[in-house]
């Protein structure tokens, strides 16, 4: 076989490449593009603590981060494993443990006021990010652990420590294998 | 009067109930001790209403509803509460916190026991709130608050009820035991259902191979008739007593992909609870027994019991004559759906309908699980019609919501798919633990959502409060500035 008789195969096959890649190209550059609603799905993988362990503010500055290529997505420790694989899936990248500077894991916990203890200050209660406790001034306050998302941020201006962290319930091995 | 099935597929099974069928259903003694445990069997646990040295009386409440504050739970035996602390349960972790009542023997009933006797002619609303705090629930094995089904059927103008009586499980046969027994109390139960719901009438629905138990109701249909009730043999095929293939069946109508039948017009209830509400009715007395069944040839004497709530399992075992040798394994329900127990100190639960001792002679050894080989056996037993073979491909993968796309949330748990797998696959597992992760991760979204919504109204807030703090120190300063000037 000589050059000469596959050349105009060659050359039909090229000129199909050109023509579908330049296709494709076009397509690629006119479809849609929203990175918002990228940083809107992040966000909604997401666990919502808004502890601001990650050392961004919140949940959402933290997703808008993560879309524009600033933060990696294994900073998130309430999230954990399952969160970081959500997110690999999400974005295509692989799995990865979480990053060593933003601390270990953190299993779902809730807050708890002693009661006793508590002087009524309400300074915790605008800490409270999803307003889940429930007090006034001279009245003594309590956590409503349906909404609380255990962020720790109502320890720091508790000044007579009576706030203290429990851990929900010890979460299904399995589950966390298969979901 | 056979009608042919109206569900895909299935299995003909050999029924092994003969045995345990011929004595009568005997009464079983009281146990020394009762262990109830707060979660009856239906996954949400009661909140216990008494405390360790407590006195209750028979019918005392010892549980309430977590959040209707209901009376779901009720003392089968008078004595003084011992503990109320973790045992080993039934249910799915192993543990559940038990009500441990020591019997003193006296059989005290509760003074305010009082038969309902005008519950033909009572309102519906007001007999179903009746029922709410009688601790009346499914007794096919859902154990699901009889009052609650009750309330959506009457709030959804449901038209039609359907008492099942199919009992399609191999070894389980207390319904058949007691429609042969107690035809007139399911009757009796059927009326007082159809007036709670506000149905027009009611089909008793039986499966084919048994003709005592519809000669029997029969019988007693005829003593007392109403044009409101009919009975209806419907195939032996396994699984014809699962609620949306009997209602199909019974019907024609095919309750869609998730709803529920109310939202057909439709209300399900075994015979089993129906007698369950009529003897209630009749003598005021709360949900504190049920039939069981004692089966398999790991037991001597294999029959129904009619035993209390908490009973020890070694009693009623004692009570069929105990164990024929060693059982290689206890399980509660039937071969099929029935999950095995830990330990025979476990207390009956209203969600017990069959108890199987089974020897090495009802085991047929599982072997090793092989893969898939795509046979599509799975697929033409399924009476959900289903495809097992892609539901286990995504669920062993972690693709959840693949595996809801193929229909997982609709698997019914009848192992049909496990009975036919050449390859010895435990499909249904598989899917109870797919089901269980899907629902645990649609949780943690939910909370996250939840969390997301009060976290933009605290920002929101926070933001007009400064706001209106600023505009407030705005308008006082030009104020101070005009008072300044005049």
């Amino acid at each position: 076989m000589t050059l000469v008789s596959t050349l105009p195969g060659l050359l039909t096959l090229a000129a199909l490449a050109a023509g579908l890649g330049g296709l494709l190209g076009w397509s690629a550059a006119r479809g849609p593009r929203d990175s918002g609603s990228v940083a809107e799905r992040i966000d909604a993988l997401l666990p919502q603590t808004q502890c601001g362990r990650c050392t961004y503010a919140r949940c959402k500055p933290y997703a808008q981060a993560i879309a524009a290529g600033e933060a990696d997505i294994n900073r998130c420790p309430p999230g954990g494993e399952l969160t970081i694989r959500a997110l690999a899936d999400l974005l295509g990248r692989d799995p990865q443990p979480l990053a060593p500077e933003v601390g270990p894991a953190q299993p779902p916990q809730v807050a708890w006021i002693d009661e006793a203890r508590c002087i009524g200050c309400a300074r915790c209660i605008p800490a409270c990010p999803v307003d889940a406790i429930v007090g006034a001034q001279k009245f003594t306050h309590t956590v409503i652990a349906a909404h609380c998302t255990g962020c720790e941020l109502c320890l720091p201006p508790c000044p007579v420590d009576c706030i203290e962290l429990r851990v929900v319930e010890a979460v299904d091995e399995r589950l966390h294998r298969a979901a | 009067m056979a009608s042919a099935s109206a569900f895909p597929a299935g299995l003909r099974l050999p029924a092994h109930k003969s045995e345990a069928l011929a004595p009568a259903i005997a009464i079983a003694p009281a146990p020394s001790q009762a262990i109830v445990s707060l979660d009856q069997g239906s996954g949400r646990a009661a909140l216990p209403c008494v405390e360790a040295g407590e006195r209750v009386r028979v019918g005392t409440a010892i549980g309430i509803d977590p959040e209707t504050r209901n009376r779901v739970l009720h003392a089968p035996v008078a004595g003084v509460i011992r503990a109320v602390e973790p045992r080993v349960s039934a249910t799915g972790t192993g543990h559940g916190l038990c009500v441990v009542i020591d019997n003193d023997g006296t059989g005290d009933r509760d003074p305010a026991l009082e038969p309902i006797d005008d519950a033909e002619r009572m309102p519906a609303p007001q007999w179903i709130e009746c029922l709410a705090n009688s601790g009346v629930v499914g007794l096919g094995g859902a154990a699901f608050p009889t009052a609650v089904k009750l309330a959506a059927a009457l709030a959804r103008e449901a038209t039609h009820l359907v008492l099942n009586g199919a009992e399609c499980e191999p070894w389980i046969c207390c319904d058949d035991a007691l429609m042969r027994a107690r035809a007139p109390r399911i009757l009796l139960g059927a009326r007082l259902l159809l007036r709670a719901s506000g149905a027009g009438h009611c089909t008793i629905a039986v499966e084919d191979d048994k003709p005592e138990a519809i000669a029997a109701l029969k019988a007693a249909f005829s003593s007392q008739p109403d044009e409101r009730i009919t009975i209806r043999a419907v195939p032996a095929v396994y699984p014809a007593g699962a609620e949306r293939q009997l209602l199909t069946t019974i019907t024609g109508i095919e309750v869609p992909s998730g709803s529920v039948p109310s939202q057909s017009g439709l209300l399900c209830q075994n015979v089993g609870t129906a007698a369950a509400v009529a003897d209630f009715a009749v003598t005021g007395e709360p949900c504190i027994r049920r039939i069981v069944t004692i089966n398999g040839s790991g037991v001597v004497r294999p029959g129904n019991l009619d035993a209390l709530i908490g009973t020890p399992i070694a009693e009623l075992m004692a009570h069929c004559g105990g164990y024929r040798g060693t059982p290689e394994r206890l399980i509660a329900g039937g071969p099929l759906t029935g999950r095995a127990l830990p330990d025979d100190g476990i207390g009956l639960t209203k969600a017990m309908n069959c108890l199987v001792a089974a020897s090495t002679l009802d085991l047929a050894p599982r072997g090793a699980e092989m893969p898939c080989i795509r046979c599509g056996n799975c697929a033409n037993v399924c009476p959900a019609g289903l495809l097992p073979q892609q539901l286990q491909r995504s669920a062993q993968a972690g693709e959840l919501e693949q595996a809801g796309a193929w229909g997982l949330l609709d698997c019914i748990e009848c192992a049909c798919c496990d009975y036919v797998c050449p390859s010895r696959i435990p499909l249904t597992q598989r899917f109870c633990e797919a089901k269980s992760a899907l629902a645990a991760r649609e949780e943690r979204l939910r909370r996250a959502g939840d969390a997301r919504w009060r976290f933009e109204r605290h920002q929101a807030r926070l933001q007009a409060d400064a706001e209106a703090e600023r505009r407030a120190f705005d308008e006082a300063r030009r104020r101070a500035r005009n008072d300044g000037a005049s």
